[in-house]
C-alpha cells in the first residue's frame, strides 16, 4: 500500500507540469476522453463495494472510456473523521472525494474545486442546493435517498396491523400491537451505535409539515419544540414509542450489525431509516435464509390533512479536492461514477440525474400515494446546533430524550423540550445579533 | 546474601540486581580476556582520536546527537502540539480553515461559568472510589505473591494480563459480560441471584459497571509496580522480623508498607489523575451515554460533534492544569519522606 501510494504521488507530480495548462479550465469534464489523463485517488466510505470488488469493476469499465487515467480507491471505515482529519493537508485528501457532512458550506471554495453554477447544474442533476454556496455548485451527489420507516412486513400481518399507519398515534398504536400479539421488539432505537438516532431522524424534517423549506425555518425560530413543528412531532415520537415501553429493554447494549439480522428473522419489527438501509437489510435476509419481501419501507408516520411526505436528499456528494493535479481525470470519473456507472440502480439509490427513473425500492411509497419531497438544505441549522450544543444530526441529546423516556434520567418530555428551546433560542439570538 | 527475596522472579523485577551483585560465570576465564581485549581496542582508538582536535569536540557532542532525537520527536509529537492547543484555545475556530477569530479568555470563561461542563467531574469520583479499590487489591496480591506461594508464577501473569489487553478489546469484552442474559448474568444465575440489573442500562448502576471494568484492567499495572518495590526490600528483615515472632500483618504493616511508601505515593497521584481524565472504556462501551460522559468524552463532543474546537482545546488545558494542581498539592500534603528501614 505504502508503495503503491508513493507511485502515485511520483505519478501526480509527472502529471502536474503536464496538466497546468488544463488546469485553468477549471473542472469540466473533457470533451475528448484523450484529454483527461494521469492518476487519481478516491476516497470512499463504501467500504463493502471495496472488498466485493465492485470498484475494481466500475474502475475497469471506465478505463475502457479513459484509457489514460489511473484510480486508486481508498475505502475508509470512519470516514466522516479520517476526512475531517485529512483535510488539513492540501493533497492528503485524495483528488474525488465525499464532502464530509462538517465541512461548512461558506467553506467549501477552501477545499473543493467550483463544478460549475448552481443553476446549470440542477437542470441535469437532482440535490443541487446540498452542494452549494453562493450559487456555485462544489458537488454531485453519488445517489440520494428517501426518508422513512423500516418495517418487517411479517411481523406487521402477525400483529394484525392492516393498514400502515399514517400518523404518530396509528404507528403506536401498531407498536403496541406488535408488542401484544408477537414476540418481536416493536421498536429498535439503535440507541449504542448512535447515529440511527441522529440523522435518520432528524431528516424527516419537511417531511411531517409537507414543507421543503421547514429545515431553513427552524435555524431562524427560537422555540422549535413546540407543538406544530417538525422537530417536535418527530422528538414526540421517540419519546413517546419508548415511555411506552414498545422499544428494546437495554438500549445500552444494542448492536448495528446484529440489528440486521433479527430485523430480518422477524426479532425486531420497525426502525426509523432511510431508504438506503433497504438493501442492506434484504442481503441481511438473505443471508439469514428469510424471504426479502419482510423488508418493508413506509413514510414517516404523519400525514398533512390525509396527505403523507417523504423527505429526500443527497447522500455523499462527490467533489474534487482544490488543490488537485488531475481535475480533468477527477471530472471524468465523477461524471462517469453519475452518468454510467449504475451505482444508484444497483444500489436502490434516487438518481442524481433528474431523467432517471426513481429505484424500485420506493415504489411501495408511490402506491400508497406518498409524495417525494426534495427537502431545502440548511447549513445555518448546523450552525445553530454547534452553537446551542444541541446536536440536532447526531446522537447526543437524543440518547439524553431516550434515557429521560425511559426513567434513567430526571425529568419529562415538556422539561426537556423546554430546555432545548432554552438552548436553541439562545444560539439563534447569539448568530442573530 | 542475594538480593532477591523469597519467591521466584519470572518478571525480572529485581533481575537486574540480582545480576550486578553475583558474579557472572561467563566473565571468568576465557570470557574476561575477550572483554579485555575489546576494552583494549576502544582505547587504542579512543587514543588515536585524542590526537586530532575536531574529533575530540564531535566525541563530546555525541551524546547531545542522541538526546536531541528523541528530544525533538517529543518536542514534534508533544510540546508543539500542546502549545498549538494553547493557541486554539484563545480563539473561536470550528476546526476547519485559518484560525483568525481570536477571542482571548472567552472559551476558559465558557468553561468555568457553563455548568453543564463542569458537572461532569462527578462522573469521576466513581473512578477515584475505584482507584482506591484498584489499589487496595493489587496491593493485597502484591503482597501474597511475594511470599512463596504455591502457583506464584502463574498467579502474577494473570493479575498482569488484562492490563496488556487493548482497551478497545476490554470494552468489547465487558460489553458483551454485561448484556442482558450475558456472561454475568449467567454467571449470577448459578449462584441464585435472579433479576439482576440492566449493567449498562441502568443509570444507577452504568457508572459503577463502568468503574469496575477499569478497576480490572488497571489494578495490574498497581500489582506490578507494588511487587516490584516489595521484591527490592532486603529479604533479610524478614527473617529478623520472623525470629522476633512477627506476624504477617505485622510484616506488612511495618516492612512492606513502609518499604514501598513511595510507590504508593507515585500510585496515588496516577489514580486521582486518571479518574480525572477517564476516556476510553466509557467511551467504548457506552460513548458517554446514560449519564456515564467523562471530562475528555465531553471535551471530544465539544470538538468534533460541536466543532468547537476553540472551547474543546480550552477545556483540554483546563484539565491540564487541574491534573497538575492537584500532583503538586499531593507532594506537599504527603512530602517525599526519606525510608528509613532499619
Amino acid at each position: 500500500m505504502a508503495t503503491h501510494r508513493a507511485l502515485v504521488s511520483l505519478a501526480a507530480v509527472a502529471a502536474t507540469t503536464m496538466l497546468l495548462t488544463s488546469c485553468a479550465a477549471g473542472s469540466e469534464a473533457p470533451a475528448d476522453p484523450g484529454e483527461a489523463e494521469g492518476s487519481i485517488t478516491f476516497l470512499t466510505n463504501r467500504t463493502d463495494l471495496e472488498t466485493d470488488g465492485t470498484w475494481d469493476a466500475y474502475i475497469t469499465e471506465f478505463q475502457k472510456t479513459y484509457p489514460d487515467v489511473d484510480v486508486t480507491v481508498e475505502a475508509l471505515t470512519s470516514y466522516a473523521d479520517d476526512v475531517v482529519t485529512r483535510l488539513s493537508t492540501p493533497n492528503g485528501y485524495g483528488d474525488v472525494l465525499l464532502i464530509p457532512a462538517s465541512v461548512p458550506a461558506n467553506q467549501y471554495s477552501d477545499f473543493f474545486e467550483p463544478l460549475g453554477s448552481t443553476d446549470e447544474l440542477s437542470e441535469t442533476y437532482r440535490f443541487q442546493d446540498s452542494a452549494s454556496f453562493d450559487g456555485t455548485s462544489y458537488g454531485i451527489a453519488l445517489g440520494g435517498n428517501a426518508n422513512g420507516v423500516l418495517y418487517n412486513t411479517e411481523v406487521f400481518a402477525e400483529a394484525g396491523v392492516a393498514e400502515l399507519p399514517k400518523s404518530p398515534d396509528d404507528f403506536l398504536a401498531a407498536l403496541s400491537a406488535i408488542d401484544e400479539n408477537t414476540d418481536a421488539i416493536p421498536y429498535y432505537t439503535n440507541y449504542k451505535d448512535g447515529w440511527p438516532l441522529g440523522g435518520q431522524w432528524t431528516e424527516n424534517i419537511g417531511a411531517v409539515s409537507g414543507d421543503p423549506d421547514a429545515r431553513v425555518e427552524m435555524a431562524s425560530v427560537s422555540e422549535p419544540w413546540t407543538q406544530g413543528n417538525d422537530v417536535y412531532a418527530i422528538d414526540s415520537l421517540i419519546y413517546d414509542v419508548v415511555e411506552e415501553g414498545l422499544s428494546e429493554p437495554d438500549p445500552l447494549t444494542t448492536n448495528w450489525e446484529q440489528s440486521k439480522n433479527d430485523f430480518a428473522t422477524g426479532k425486531i419489527g420497525s426502525m426509523v431509516l432511510g431508504s438506503w438501509a433497504i438493501s442492506q437489510f434484504r442481503a441481511a435476509a438473505a443471508d439469514a435464509g428469510a424471504s426479502e419481501d419482510v423488508v418493508g419501507f413506509m413514510a414517516f408516520p404523519t400525514n398533512v390533512d390525509g396527505q403523507q411526505y417523504a423527505s429526500t436528499g443527497a447522500d455523499y456528494n462527490l467533489a474534487i479536492n482544490a488543490n488537485s493535479s488531475n481535475k480533468a481525470a477527477a471530472r471524468a470519473w465523477i461524471d462517469w461514477l453519475v452518468q454510467e456507472s449504475g451505482f444508484t440502480q444497483t444500489q436502490g439509490m434516487i438518481s442524481a440525474v433528474e431523467a432517471e427513473p426513481l429505484p424500485d425500492n420506493l415504489s411501495s411509497l408511490t402506491d400508497e400515494n406518498v409524495e417525494l419531497l426534495e427537502v431545502t438544505p440548511a447549513p445555518e441549522l448546523n450552525e445553530v446546533a454547534d452553537e446551542s450544543q444541541v446536536d440536532l444530526s447526531g446522537n447526543i441529546y437524543r440518547q439524553k430524550l431516550i434515557d429521560i423516556a425511559r426513567g434513567q434520567a430526571d425529568g419529562d418530555k415538556k422539561s426537556y423540550f423546554t430546555t432545548l428551546n432554552e438552548r436553541w433560542g439562545a444560539a439563534v439570538d447569539e448568530l442573530a445579533g | 546474601m542475594s538480593v532477591s527475596t523469597t519467591g521466584p522472579d519470572p518478571m525480572g523485577i529485581s533481575g537486574p540486581l540480582h545480576g550486578v551483585n553475583s558474579p557472572d560465570p561467563a566473565r571468568s576465564g576465557k570470557g574476561s580476556r575477550n572483554s579485555r581485549n575489546s576494552r583494549n581496542s576502544r582505547n587504542s582508538r579512543n587514543g588515536r582520536r585524542r590526537g586530532r582536535p575536531g574529533s575530540k569536540r564531535a566525541s563530546k557532542l555525541t551524546p547531545y546527537a542522541f538526546v536531541a532525537a528523541a528530544v525533538g520527536l517529543l518536542v514534534l509529537l508533544t510540546y508543539l502540539p500542546a502549545a498549538n492547543m494553547l493557541w486554539y484555545s484563545l480563539n473561536d475556530w470550528n476546526g476547519f480553515g485559518p484560525v483568525d477569530d481570536f477571542v482571548g479568555f472567552d472559551n476558559y470563561i465558557e468553561v468555568f461559568t457553563n455548568p453543564e461542563i463542569f458537572s461532569v467531574f462527578v462522573v469521576s469520583l466513581y473512578y477515584f472510589v475505584g482507584a482506591f479499590l484498584q489499589m487496595g487489591v493489587a496491593l493485597y496480591f502484591a503482597t501474597i505473591l511475594s511470599f512463596t506461594t504455591r502457583f506464584s508464577n502463574f498467579f502474577r501473569g494473570v493479575l498482569f494480563f488484562p492490563y496488556l489487553l487493548n482497551g478497545v478489546a476490554v470494552g468489547f469484552v465487558f460489553l458483551y459480560l454485561f448484556q442482558p442474559d450475558g456472561t454475568l448474568d449467567t454467571v449470577l444465575g448459578w449462584f441464585g441471584l435472579a433479576d439482576p440489573p440492566q449493567w449498562l442500562g441502568d443509570a444507577s448502576v452504568a457508572n459503577y459497571s463502568l468503574a469496575a471494568t477499569s478497576v480490572w484492567r488497571f489494578a495490574g499495572l498497581n500489582f506490578i509496580l507494588f511487587l516490584g518495590a516489595i521484591q527490592s526490600i532486603p529479604s533479610d528483615l524478614y527473617e529478623a522480623a520472623e525470629i522476633d515472632g512477627a506476624s504477617r500483618w505485622q510484616q506488612f504493616r511495618f516492612i512492606i508498607l513502609p518499604g514501598i511508601q513511595r510507590i504508593v505515593g507515585l500510585s496515588f497521584i496516577l489514580a486521582v489523575a486518571g479518574s480525572l481524565s477517564v476516556f476510553e472504556i466509557p467511551f467504548i462501551m457506552t460513548s458517554g451515554a446514560n449519564g456515564t460522559a467523562t471530562f475528555v468524552i465531553q471535551t471530544l463532543q465539544t470538538a468534533f460533534s460541536f466543532r468547537q474546537v476553540g472551547l474543546a482545546s480550552a477545556m483540554a488545558i483546563v484539565l491540564l492544569v487541574i491534573v497538575l494542581v492537584v500532583t503538586w498539592v499531593q507532594r506537599k500534603v504527603f512530602p517525599d519522606e526519606k525510608v528509613d528501614l532499619s
